[in-house]
């Protein structure tokens, strides 16, 4: 009976011993499971592999960072020439070799420049348009976007057809003649040449519309047996549910605003309406001796470049999920 | 006092009297009498709810005619309107219709310069800023720690001013001196970039200044543009990349498969159509190119004494249409169009044939 009893012990234990095994196959690619197999395999062997591949994936983690440090280097590095030039003296610049941290801190460049490019009107002009046409847009986004979501009316695929269809065309071809429109409109050198062309952008009209068909239908009906009009709807209920689309609208809007260049340039290029970037690009900034005075340029430069950055350290998250769903550049 | 000046104009110049804002008020007054007071009877005789949905795109259909559907049809109309020019049109003056607009656009030898320009630029940043941002979004991919802090620092190019950045780019590769290409050439300071290749061994080389070469020109264009169109692509594929399976990656490992091949056979494949979107987005913006340039080169479009050198295709319509020579802006507009309709609809052929789903 007891030598019955100890065959029986060792089968079971054969059995569980194979099952171990299969199992640890089956997971072996994880790192736990390296550790179980070298009780199977020769344990030497294993260990000289696992020892390697260790050595293996460290170098490659270390290449990938060397690699990434690199580039985000790079990356960083006109933002650090921007700053750092933008305190140095005239001729601390204009030494060979450059350096590399200012001698000496020069802040009244800061100065210099603003009033130098009269940016304290850039900026004013500039967040006036930016704010206008974004709220007017927005209303207008709004609207359509909710017609296109949830309204019935004839032609109303055919329209929206047409409108993606517009979306192909560069926006040079539209330039040529809307030149010629606001001047026959007698807008050249307004604020209003500068909102009101760009108010209907299909692209958001478009990304709001999806967001809009996500939120149940059913709502919409229960509203109506409510008798909640139709208004009431939008603004209680589809606006706070699709409130972060509708942020990074305004956003990449603004953003939009405060860096677009041609079409001010063509139409509003007077003293009075000149935005900030043609307003950078505009003006020489020279010393006394009518040399370029790059550190006061480059103070210029980083003050156009700091509400950006400000918008992008607080609101990053909308920024880059607006960004790579609209894939719009610039 | 620029406050003053600035509450002065917006009244005086009335922008709340421009009709847009009268359409949008208009709109949301109808809107708002239906909805509020919901004259049942009313409504029903006037079949409002059939027609309601264009009352809330009256705004958005009035502004998409004046400045989108009216621009199509005008442009193809000037186009074909020989030596159109707007001030005489103004004046009452008449044109022949033919192709005279697009014959003299192919033969001019600054369009052809644009072209080239353009072309060259389009060549040359599209594929190495894809291929960089692959990489860079597979190492990223690949790494546990930093790599959110990495992901953002990568993102940074994307909310900058071009035309700014463009500036700063220009003082880096700046030599400061005077009389660049003659014999009694002075250099003050050769710039920080040459400066680091000189660590090297290389010698300053004139990047930007007067007389440098339209090869340095076009790499420091280069340089700009890659650096400008990484964070996008970064964004995208980094996207596509953390959406992917991770079976296949698994059952890789299992195999055995070496790193490159896993590149190559699994990553590629399957980020396939991110590529394909990111080329076409890629080419499309870079047929497009023009604040990039006026930002390193001012809107001369060249270096210092060699106005228009650097000019593009988009540089071209512009000067056209600033110089009111709108005949010969619209047939270099429409143009430019064909090229991008073209040169997407190759794209879109290839990746169809090319991507794996």
């Amino acid at each position: 009976m007891d030598e019955l009893k100890e065959v029986l012990s060792e089968e079971t234990e054969v059995s569980a011993e194979i099952e171990t095994i299969e199992n640890e196959e089956a997971v072996a690619p994880s790192e736990e499971a390296d550790v179980l197999v070298q009780g199977v395999m020769h344990e030497r062997d294993m260990k000289k592999v696992s020892a390697k591949q260790r050595v293996v994936k460290i170098l490659v983690q270390v290449g990938l960072y060397a690699f990434l440090g690199f580039m985000a280097l790079v990356v960083l590095f006109p933002f650090y020439w921007m700053l750092i030039s933008s305190v140095k003296s005239v001729d601390e610049y204009n030494m060979n070799p450059p350096t590399l941290f200012p001698q000496k801190f020069i802040f009244h460049n800061y100065v210099e420049s603003f009033n130098a490019a009269n940016l304290g009107t850039l900026f004013v002009n500039t967040v006036y348009v930016g704010v206008v046409s974004t709220l007017i847009s927005l209303v207008i986004t709004v609207l359509s976007a909710f017609a296109f979501a949830r309204l019935e009316f004839k032609g109303k695929n055919v329209l929206f057809g047409f409108l993606l269809a517009t979306m192909m065309i560069p926006g040079e071809l539209f330039t040529i003649t809307n030149y010629q429109t606001v001047n026959n409109f007698g807008w050249m050198n307004t604020y209003t040449v500068l909102i009101v062309p760009f108010l209907v952008s299909v692209f958001y009209i478009y990304l709001l519309k999806q967001n809009f068909m996500q939120i149940p239908n059913e709502l919409y009906l229960a509203a109506k047996v409510d008798g909640t009009t139709d208004l009431k709807y939008l603004w209680k209920v589809m606006i706070p549910l699709a409130l972060p689309t509708l942020i990074s609208i305004t956003i990449l809007k603004m953003m939009g605003a405060w860096n677009t260049y041609v079409w001010p340039k063509l139409v509003a290029n007077d003293e009075a309406h000149r935005l900030i970037t043609n307003g950078l690009r505009a003006i020489s900034f020279v010393d006394e001796a009518d040399k370029p005075n790059i550190p006061v340029q480059m103070a210029a430069v980083a003050m156009v470049s700091a509400p950006l950055f400000m918008v992008f350290i607080f609101l990053r998250k909308y920024i880059m999920k607006g960004v790579s769903r609209s894939g719009i550049k610039g | 006092m620029a406050v003053l000046n600035f509450l002065n104009r917006v009244f005086v110049e009335g922008f709340w009297k421009t009709f847009c804002v009268k359409w949008i008020w208009q709109t949301f007054c109808v809107a708002w009498v239906h909805d509020a007071f919901y004259i049942q009877f009313l409504c029903k005789k006037l079949k409002y709810d059939k027609w309601k949905g264009w009352v809330y795109l009256a705004p958005c259909i009035a502004l998409l005619l004046v400045f989108t559907v009216w621009p199509i049809i005008n442009t193809v109309r000037v186009s074909f309107l020989e030596g159109y020019d707007s001030l005489a049109a103004i004046g009452g003056e008449t044109f022949d219709i033919g192709i005279g607009n697009f014959e003299r656009v192919v033969n001019a030898p600054k369009f052809l310069t644009c072209l080239k320009n353009t072309m060259l630029l389009c060549v040359l940043t599209v594929p190495i800023s894809t291929i960089l941002a692959l990489l860079i979004a597979v190492c990223l991919n690949a790494i546990k720690p930093l790599q959110r802090a990495l992901q953002t620092i990568f993102f940074l190019p994307y909310v900058t001013n071009s035309i700014a950045i463009g500036m700063v780019f220009m003082a880096m590769f700046q030599m400061v001196g005077s009389n660049f290409g003659s014999d009694n050439q002075y250099i003050a300071s050769a710039g920080i970039i040459n400066n680091i290749i000189g660590l090297f061994g290389v010698e300053p080389i004139n990047w930007v200044n007067a007389n440098s070469s339209y090869g340095a020109n076009i790499a420091v264009l280069t340089i700009y543009i890659v650096w400008n169109a990484l964070p996008f692509k970064i964004l995208i594929l980094l996207g596509g990349l953390q959406s992917v399976n991770k079976q296949y990656y698994e059952a890789a490992k299992i195999d055995s498969t070496p790193r490159w091949r896993v590149f190559t056979r699994i990553t590629v494949p399957l980020l396939s159509p991110m590529l394909a979107y990111v080329v076409i987005t890629g080419f499309i913006g870079g047929f497009k190119e023009y604040s990039s340039i006026v930002g390193i080169f001012d809107a001369k479009m060249g270096a210092p004494g060699q106005a228009g050198t650097l000019n593009t295709m988009v540089g071209y319509i512009y000067d056209a249409i600033a110089n009111t020579k709108h005949g010969i802006a619209s047939a270099a507009a429409l143009i430019l169009f064909a090229i991008i309709f073209v040169v997407t609809m190759i794209n879109l052929y290839v990746s169809k044939k090319k991507t794996h789903y």
